[in-house]
């Protein structure tokens, strides 16, 4: 079976500077990659090139079997396909939980609002806030808002959820359920691709670790392998480094 | 002999200042809807920068910001009409109340527009929302929002700019006290009135812009 997601050889500058220098990443149906790397080694970039909020420079990316071009109606088709979530959850904030979920859901599948209003009420359930439909984002903790972020995204039933640090800006009491909500994902077989510090969740949930380093993929493989014999200097770097980081957790 | 004071040319005459007040009320209503209406097509047409109607609106903008409201007042009553559009006061006044609203809101929604967090784009964009979508289902109600203070400001600056409506023979609050004024020679009284009802409209319309705004835009939250 094809891949998932094929990205082969992505190249993307800012200004002069080099960010992602021929990344290749592959991810089957179902898999559950973590991306880590240092600060400003191209994780975040990767991401957004992968659901099109940004273009890249050069290089081969299909998601599903289809070659995505840079053409805006191709990247909407694109994020169909690719749901995303934020570190900051974006939610908007003059509609409620609910209707943050409904809104996609009505305004691009043209579903009924009552079609909508109950898938996102099955959404909600499913990150354990049926019961904050009605809430409005800054009624909701960061975990929370965070959680309805995630509904907001599969209630667009994508093929892949890419996450980009979804708990580094929650109080670290609220990291366990948004982490929670997450592993479920996992089991309960969705592709997801997470860009993360928590790398003990990384080694627990995750399929396949991806270690960015200057711009390409440095290293790869099973998180207990990777973990315990680190091939590269920069990934044990990294793994002793993130290691300490996060003892407390 | 100090001077007597008498309001009674107020209460002989209060049928013809309750018809200045309430066309007052009626131009502040109508030039401010319109106005408004115009403040949002302005915003999101400089917002988006769309070529050739970014520079329209721009020169628009400019045009209305830099000139006075008189003169573009007396340019839509006295030069239309050379153009084929004769107007009577009322509309004149209304149009001019509207354009001249329209301008300075189209400013105050960009910037509320502008200082949105990009985040608020990105998760529309990842939701496969049009740009189109984005700005109306998105952006617009939490721009309206952060800038709902400032509209009302200026909202309330044109009801107080629609005295000088009163040059059109349009009976309004200011043209109803000078006519009275005219007749009665009671010219502090009359202002008095004037000032004190002026001052009652702004807190009313503040007070009724912002239920407004409570109930449209900026739900959830007190
Ligand atoms: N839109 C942009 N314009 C200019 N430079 C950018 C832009 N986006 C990212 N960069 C730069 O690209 C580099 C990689 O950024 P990126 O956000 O992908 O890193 P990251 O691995 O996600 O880092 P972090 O762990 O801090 O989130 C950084 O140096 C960043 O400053
Ligand atoms: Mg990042």
């Amino acid at each position: 079976m094809p891949p998932l997601i094929n990205a082969d050889g992505i190249h993307k500058s800012f200004g002069g500077m080099e960010v992602l220098r021929g990344t290749t990443l592959r991810v089957d149906e179902g898999e559950v990659a973590a991306v880590i790397g240092r600060s400003g080694s191209g994780k975040s970039t990767l991401l957004r090139i992968l659901n099109g909020l940004e273009t890249c420079d050069a290089g081969f990316l299909s998601v599903d079997g289809e070659r995505i071009s840079g053409l805006e109606r191709d990247l909407r088709r694109l994020r169909l396909k690719v749901g995303m979530v934020f570190q900051q959850f974006n939610l908007f904030p003059h509609l409620t939980a609910g209707e943050n979920v409904m809104l996609a859901p009505r305004a691009v599948k043209r579903l009924s609002r009552p079609e909508a209003k109950s898938l996102a009420g099955e959404m909600l359930a499913g990150v354990g806030l049926a019961d904050r439909f009605d809430a409005f984002p800054d009624q909701l903790s960061g975990g929370q808002q965070q959680r309805v972020a995630i509904a907001r995204a599969l209630a667009m039933r994508p093929r892949v959820l890419l996450c980009d640090e979804i708990t580094s800006a929650l109080d670290p009491e609220l990291v366990g359920e948004v982490l929670e909500v997450v592993r479920k994902l996992a089991a309960a077989g969705m592709t997801l691709v997470l860009v993360t510090h928590e790398m003990r969740f990384a080694r627990e949930v995750c399929d396949r670790l991806v270690f960015m380093h200057n711009g390409v993929v440095g290293e790869e493989g099973k998180p207990a392998e990777l973990f315990s014999r680190p091939q590269t200097p920069e990934l044990a770097a990294f793994i002793g480094q993130a290691g300490q980081g996060s003892a407390g957790r | 002999m100090p001077y007597q004071f008498s309001f009674e040319p107020i209460y002989d005459n209060w049928g013809i200042l309750a018809e200045g007040v309430l066309t007052t009320l009626g131009l502040t209503l109508a030039g401010g809807a319109l106005g408004l209406g115009l403040g949002v097509l302005g915003a999101v047409v400089r917002f988006r920068r769309t070529p050739v109607q970014y520079q329209i609106v721009t020169a628009y903008v400019e045009m209305v910001r830099n000139t006075p409201f008189l003169i573009q007042l007396y340019f839509i009553f006295f030069g239309l009409p050379s153009l084929g559009l004769r107007l009577a006061g009322w509309q004149a006044s209304i149009l001019a109340m509207a354009l001249n609203l329209g301008a300075y809101s189209t400013e105050i929604i960009r910037a509320g527009l502008e200082s949105l967090p990009r985040g608020l784009f990105e998760a529309a964009a990842a939701l496969s929302l049009t740009p189109r979508q984005t700005l109306r289902l998105v952006l617009l109600k939490p721009a309206l929002k952060n800038v709902w203070p400032s509209l009302c400001s200026q909202v309330i600056i044109v009801m107080l700019g629609s005295s000088v409506c009163s040059q059109l023979a349009v009976v309004e609050l200011t043209s109803a006290a000078s006519l009275l004024q005219a007749r009665t020679f009671r010219a502090f009284e009359l202002y008095l009135f004037a000032t004190a009802v002026y001052l009652l409209l702004a807190v009313l319309i503040r007070f009724l812009l912002r239920r407004v705004g409570r109930r449209f835009i900026a739900r959830g939250r007190p």
